[in-house]
């Protein structure tokens, strides 16, 4: 039994080359099975994200599974072995085990700590169980998989600090205001950007929504849009006296609002804190507003500066998720080593001459005046017993190659020999 | 034994301050929960030496240098206890621990003899005048350290500094808030404060005032919260300038507390 990974990633492959290896609809479930069937395949699961293409599988033989994997997506996606070689990447055993905990932990995504890849793991494995090409293996790999993503998680603070402009927006909010409930938010302007991030704070809790746009319909349209009011152009800057977030996005060429402008509002909300972010690139407030007690005003690059500083922190973080995830890999070797069946012959065996010794003596206690050629007689009754209980388990764990695994839990489970760290 | 309850109770919260300053410059989570059970040990044997003190001497023990230095700690160390159990802001105990371990040191280093009662002392007004004092300059203390993790988080927020102590720090909301119950507690306070204490000297000298140094100091402080509090209400001095104004204000609390001791004559002057 080996664990086998064969795929590419954005770091391996080019956009064209992840484009036609992708497993897509209906594609899935046809290259999962026919993976499934091929030689020296025991159990199989594949992930097809717009960033990887993975396949998992225990197989019998590495060299002979991966060149057969090789040759099936050569023959599957019709493109010849040396245009997608050099971009795949081939890890087995303990390399493997690796490989899917840090996939499935996130250190081996684009953004280092974004949780969708973990989604997407467990999807593909499910989807894996419920066509029944996965076994033990593979199962127990996923559950460690899952178990071992939440220990970085938790024990590391790989997702906490924002990595994209929406989120770093909602979380400066939160130093500001604690919780956004209540808080009223002025969108100033259009665009993709701005409004992601609109909704975003909209998702956080803020009640009172106001759009303002130059073009009076656009704004009732987007207003509409966010269950907010529509706020004529001329008026936002009196507006911002009840605002307490803004975000500003429009395309004028120059400044929009003014420091003594802002002063003016700021003293009739008397001087209560007002978040200013500005996304419009040439910037549309005035930088020297940032000066001014209780206003605190963001633009494009700061917000940026801010991901990238909490990507630098992730990537920190990272280097303590690696020895979690080394220790996850090294207790599913424990794990693994302990389906050879060998040791659990040896166990068994053990096991069933305990019992046979214990019976015996107590059966010698119990008639201590019985003579030597009756106990003799005893003995040979509880050995034959004993040998004929054994002799099928014990072929079947030495003969059966395909289920071997699944035998060996079994047997341990039946018998109760100790040896797995859990369950 | 006294002493020896003294003495661990120090240990105790130097560890915890130790373990907070340390918090302060290490990126990683902070280990509040230690440093909250070492002052809370801190805070069982420090109340135990003062109870200590109460039954050896038959009164509230506030009438040395010493006695006020650490029961002033006590009292900070109390409202810590109280906001950190209601807000739950680990980090917090880094800007206070400290302050609670300088009174304490303060403390330490003076003598710790129990005089008799001076007789003008001798009277029920001693419990109440000093209860009042106490609590307000120790919501002034603890509202001295809000204030500063205030200032240092407005700070990270206008220059963009957005990474290590500012993703520990709570929000300016919150810290603004707990600054304002702060001083709307300790303000009234240090009112009664003043109210009894003229009560007690119209009864011990028969004068409700005598410009005495820290009756004047403490006037002076009363300004001080009176201004924060009353500019809060109408407008503009709120957030930063009510932070600033918090720390501003405890530097004269201390100065009435410790200067006016140390450096003036006064009745007020222990023995």
């Amino acid at each position: 039994m080996n664990i086998l990974v064969i795929g590419l990633n954005h770091k391996t492959a080019s956009v064209e080359i992840r484009e036609r290896l992708a497993f897509n609809g209906p594609k899935l479930e046809e290259g999962l099975l026919a993976i499934r069937q091929l030689k020296g395949v025991n159990e199989a699961a594949l992930l097809s994200t717009c960033n990887r293409v993975e396949i998992y599988a225990s197989v019998c033989d590495v060299m002979t599974a991966a060149e057969a994997v090789k040759d099936f997506i050569s023959g599957f996606h019709d493109i010849v072995r040396p245009e997608f070689e050099k971009s795949l990447y081939v890890y087995q055993s303990e390399d493997a085990t690796r490989h899917v905990f840090r996939v499935s932990s996130s250190l081996d995504s684009m953004i280092i700590g974004e949780p969708q890849i973990l989604g997407q793991l467990k999807d593909a494995f499910e989807f894996a169980l419920s066509k029944k090409t996965t076994g033990v293996i593979l199962n127990r790999l996923m559950k460690k998989a899952i178990s071992t993503a939440k220990r970085v998680r938790t024990e590391t603070r790989i997702a906490e600090n924002a990595v994209s402009i929406s989120f770093a927006a909602v979380e400066l909010a939160k130093k500001i205001f604690t919780e956004l409930a209540g808080k009223s938010f002025m969108l100033l302007g259009a665009g993709e950007m701005a409004e992601l991030a609109a909704r975003h704070l909209i998702n956080n809790g803020v009640t009172d929504v106001k759009v303002a746009n130059r073009t009076y319909d656009r704004a009732c349209e987007l207003a509409q849009d966010f269950c907010g009011c529509a706020v004529r152009f001329e008026d936002f800057v009196h507006e911002l006296v009840r605002t307490d977030i803004l975000i500003c996005s429009t395309g004028a060429p120059s400044f929009i609002l003014f420091r003594d402008q802002m002063q003016k509002v700021m003293k009739e909300r008397k001087h209560r804190p007002v978040f200013l972010i500005d996304i419009s690139v040439p910037r549309n407030i005035d930088p020297e507003i940032n000066k001014i007690d209780n206003v605190y005003l963001y633009n494009v690059d700061d917000l940026q500066e801010v991901i990238e500083t909490n990507i630098l922190e992730r990537k920190k973080e990272a280097t303590k998720a690696e020895t979690i995830i080394n220790e996850e890999v090294e207790k599913f070797a424990h794990w693994a080593a302990t389906l050879d069946s060998v040791p659990v012959i040896v166990a068994l065996r053990q096991k069933a001459d305990d019992i046979k010794r214990e019976e015996i003596e107590r059966f010698r206690n119990r008639f201590p005046d019985l003579d030597k050629d009756k106990m003799e007689a005893v003995e040979n009754l509880a050995n034959s017993i004993t040998n004929k209980l054994m002799h099928n388990p014990t072929v079947a764990l030495r003969e059966s190659a395909e289920d071997r695994e699944m035998i060996t839990i079994i047997i341990k489970k039946l018998y109760g020999i100790d040896g797995e760290d859990e369950e | 034994m006294g002493t020896i309850l003294f003495e661990l109770a120090l240990t105790g919260y130097f560890i915890a301050a130790i373990i907070g300053i340390i918090d302060l410059f290490r990126g990683g989570k902070e280990s509040s929960k230690l440093m909250i059970a070492f002052s809370a040990a801190g805070f069982v044997l420090h109340t135990a030496a003062i109870i200590y003190r109460y039954v050896a001497g038959g009164h509230l023990p506030v009438t040395s240098m010493h006695e006020a230095a650490s029961f002033f700690a006590w009292c900070v160390v109390l409202i810590y206890f109280f906001l950190e159990f209601r807000y739950k802001i680990g980090i917090m105990g880094s800007f206070i621990l400290p302050i609670v371990l300088l009174l304490m040191i303060t403390a330490a280093f003076l003598p710790r003899t129990m005089a008799p009662l001076a007789p003008a002392l001798r009277s029920h007004w001693l419990w109440i005048h000093t209860i009042f004092a106490f609590v307000s300059n120790a919501a002034f203390a603890v509202a001295f350290g809000i204030g500063t993790m205030y200032l240092l988080q407005e700070h990270y927020l206008k220059s963009k500094h957005l990474h290590g102590l500012f993703q520990r720090l709570p929000s300016l909301q919150v810290l603004d808030e707990i600054n304002h119950k702060l001083i709307n507690i300790g303000f009234p306070f240090l009112t009664m404060a003043i109210i009894t204490g003229s009560l007690w000297a119209e009864s011990a000298w028969g004068r409700f005032w005598n410009w005495d140094p820290k009756e004047v100091w403490s006037l002076i402080t009363w300004f001080i919260y009176a201004v924060v509090l009353h500019l809060r209400l109408t407008a503009g001095w709120r957030k930063k300038r009510a932070a600033m104004l918090s720390v501003i204000g405890f530097i004269v609390v201390l100065f009435t507390f410790f200067g006016v001791n140390f450096l003036l004559k006064s009745v007020h002057t222990f023995q």
